[in-house]
This record gives structure tokens, sequence and C-alpha cells, in this order.
């Protein structure tokens, strides 16, 4: 052994001739090396390679199909927005013609009401009128009789003729009114 | 001087000291025997080679041994690191379908080829353990047997041949001067130059940065020592180009046995 490690430091003087025992080590070195990057480091960081370039795909699938569906929900509310919108506005145009309708309607129940009022007045005086008329035709016919009794005497008792004559005195007396508001109409 | 140096020059001797200049050389490269383990004997470049590989076996288990989809510092730095390699040399050369197969090999080369160079700068280590011809030559061996039985086994004997001479019929009468050329250039000294390229840059890497570092320390005495501080930046600004010529170094080594590949596994025309 020392002998062939002597010809070996001879041999080695020539720096370009590699020495036997230090190749074996480099060969060696190497292959541990070797042994563990190819068997066991490397394939373990290509698998992690593998998952994170895997992981990075699949986030950007995600990040699509999240970005989609926000797109489609966006969408959604803009036509629902659109919807109450329009629905406001109809409701708006509604409320308005209803109130429009509303004053029209009290307004013609008003007129309707007064016009009610002023011809319920009108009858009220016209009974009035009548029933004045009745009572002051009573008590003219009274005053007259008791007022011709006391001129002319008794002679004027009799009921019925009593009543005719003041009958026509009061129709004539009508008649007369009558005429003088025509002649008024007329004038 | 004797081999069974601690340090890489005698440091006892200045300039005007009545002592030569102790300039570096080849017997800066060789070491004795630290101790014995097995009948084989360890010396320094050994250590530091078994201890790199450590270092990176260490490295590349605290980065990818329980690698995580969301990445710890370590395992970001190794992620670059390999990426750049499989991407950046492997598909490149191969393309992503044949390379994938020899992606951990070419990984295996850089670290390997680059932190044997980087013992350059380390303290105390301080020396390229690719410096010494046997570890390229060993790596260069496993690319070149890689490459001759890809191209046997892809085409053949006769046209694996054909592909390492570049046999080419419309050469006429010139194809076996040229496919005497192409065998003696393909087979023979690419290996060859595969491991020199990588070994010779470090071997005077580590010399010029001896030489400098050495210049230093002898210029030490009296009006010397302003020359021996223009020697300290010396050292500092080839430590830095060291730095840089490791990387590059590592980087063609790959490169190179990624072409050797590529060309054993392209068809031939």
């Amino acid at each position: 052994m020392n002998a062939l490690v002597q010809v070996a430091a001879e041999e080695s003087e020539n720096p370009l001739i590699p020495p036997i025992p230090e190749l074996v080590i480099g060969l060696i070195a190497f292959a541990i090396v070797f042994i563990f990057l190819a068997k066991k480091l490397l394939p373990n960081i290509n698998r992690v390679l593998e998952e994170r370039r895997e992981a990075i795909e699949g986030g950007m699938e995600k990040a699509e199909a999240t970005q989609a569906e926000a797109q489609q929900v966006l969408e959604d509310y803009r036509a629902q927005l659109a919807d109450a919108r329009h629905e406001a506005a109809r409701l708006r145009q509604e409320a308005q013609e209803q109130g429009a309708a509303l004053i029209a309607e009290m307004r013609a129940e008003g007129q309707r009401q007064r016009e009610e009022l002023i011809a319920a007045g009108h009858s009220q005086i016209e009974a009035d009128r009548k029933q004045a008329a009745q009572t002051l035709r009573q008590d003219v016919g009274r005053l007259a009789t008791d007022l011709a009794g006391r001129i002319v005497g008794e002679s004027l008792e009799d009921v019925a003729r009593e009543s005719r004559t003041i009958d026509r005195f009061l129709d004539e007396l009508e008649a007369k009114a009558t005429d003088g508001s025509k002649a008024e109409a007329g004038r | 001087m004797s081999p069974d140096q601690t340090l890489a020059f005698e440091t006892d001797c200045h300039i005007f000291d009545g002592c030569g200049f102790p300039a570096p050389g080849l017997h800066s490269f060789k070491f004795e025997p630290l101790f014995t383990l097995g009948g084989i004997d360890f010396n320094k470049p050994m250590l530091l080679a078994l201890l790199g590989t450590v270092a990176i076996v260490w490295f590349f288990w605290a980065a990818f041994g329980r690698a995580k989809v969301v990445p710890g510092k370590l395992q970001m730095v190794g992620e670059a690191g390999y990426d750049f390699i499989r991407r950046g040399i492997v598909y490149e050369a191969l393309g992503k379908r044949d390379g994938e197969k020899y992606v951990p090999l070419m990984v295996s080369i850089f670290f390997f080829v680059w932190i044997m160079n980087l013992w350059s700068v380390i303290p105390v280590a301080q020396f390229p353990v690719t410096s010494i011809i046997a570890y390229p030559a060993a790596l260069a061996a496993i690319v070149y047997v890689l490459w001759m039985s890809l191209t046997f086994r892809k085409h053949g004997f006769v046209g694996g041949f054909k592909n390492l001479t570049g046999y080419d019929k419309s050469l006429g009468a010139v194809l076996p001067l040229s496919m005497t050329i192409e065998f003696f250039s393909n087979v023979l000294v690419r290996p060859f130059t595969h491991a020199v390229r990588l070994f010779a840059n470090m071997f005077a890497g580590h010399t010029l940065l001896l030489l400098f570092t050495i210049a230093s320390w002898y210029l030490l005495n009296g009006v010397g020592i302003a020359y021996a501080g223009v020697s300290f930046v010396m050292v500092i600004i080839m430590t830095a180009f060291e730095l840089f010529i490791q990387a590059v170094q590592a980087y063609v080594f790959v490169l190179l046995a990624c072409s050797y590949v590529q060309g054993a596994l392209a068809e031939h025309h």
C-alpha cells in the first residue's frame, strides 16, 4: 500500500495526472450528492412545485368563477334597481292620478251637496211660502169677514156664502198679484 | 519547499531579510495526508471535498427536505438555484421533454462543482478542490460515460460511430480525413478538455490569489509596505474575480455536459 501511495505521489508530479485515491473520493463525494438530490430532494421539490402550480391555477379558476358570479350579482342588482325605479315611477303616477280623481270626485260631491242644499232650501222656502199663504188666506178671510160684518152688519153671517165671496176675492187678488209679478218679470 | 506545510508558504520570510520570494507553484497544490482512515490517506482537498458534499446535502436537505407550497427563505433560495439550472441550462439545451431526465444529474454537477470551487475563498479552507485534476476528471468521466452510452443506445453501433465522427456523404474524398479529425476531437479530446478547462481555471485562480497573498506578506518590511498595500488590494480584487470565475466555470461545465448529451440525442444528419 505504501509503495502504491509512493508511486502515486511520484506520478502526481504532473498536475494533469489524477491520483487514484482522490479520483475515488471525488466519485464517492459526487455520488453522495447525486443520490440525495436525485432520489429524495429533487423529486420532493418537483412535487411541491407541481402542487404550487396547481394551487395557483386552481386559485385563478376560483377567482375567475368568483368574478363571474360577482358580475352576475351586479347585473341582477342593476336589473332589480331599474325595476324598482320603474315601479316607483309607476306608483307616483298612479298616486297623482288617484289624487286628481279624488279631487275631482270631492269637487263633484261638493257641487252635488251644494245643489242639494240649494234645492232643499228652495223647497223649504216654497213650503214656508205656501204655509204662510195658507195662513194668510185664512187670516185675511177672517179679518175681511170681521171687517165686512162690522161694516155690513150681520148680513154676511152665512158661512157658505161668506167663504165663496172671500175665496173669489182672494182669487182676484191672487190673479192680480200674478199679473203684477208677470208684468214685473216682463219688464 | 516541502509539501508538509500548514500554510501555503513560509511566514518567517520578508523582503530585505536576505531570503528569496517564496513563489507559489506546483508544490502549492500538494498536501501531506492529515490522517489515514481505512487505508486511504486523507489530505486537505479530500477533506474539503467531503465537507463540501456534506454542505451541499445539508443545504438541500434543509431547503427541500420538508418542502412546502408556500416556501421558507432557504427553500426559496434553493428553488432559485434549482430553477436556474433546470430552466436556464437543461431546458435551454435539451428541451423540456428530453431534458427532464437529466435535470438531477446537471443540478448535482453544478452545485458540486460550484461548492468545490467556492472553497477557494472560504477562510481557513482557501483551496479550490477542483484545482486537483482528479475531481474535474471524475465528473468529466461520468459525463463521458453518459454521453457515450446515450450515443450508442440511441443510434446503435454504426449510427453512434457516424454520430461521433460527423459522417456526411457529401464531403466525398475529404470524408476519411474529416471523420478522423472529428473522432479525435470528439471521442478523445473532449473529456480531457472538459476536465482541464475547469481544473486549469481553478488552478490559475488559486495561483494568482496565492501570488498576491504571499507578496502582501513578503513585502511587509521597510519601504516594501507601500507595495504590500497594492498587493493586498489585488488580493481583494482577485477574490471578487474568483467568486465570479467559480460560478462561471460551474455554469460552463454543466452547459458543456448538456451540449454533449444533446449531441448524443440529436438525430444525425
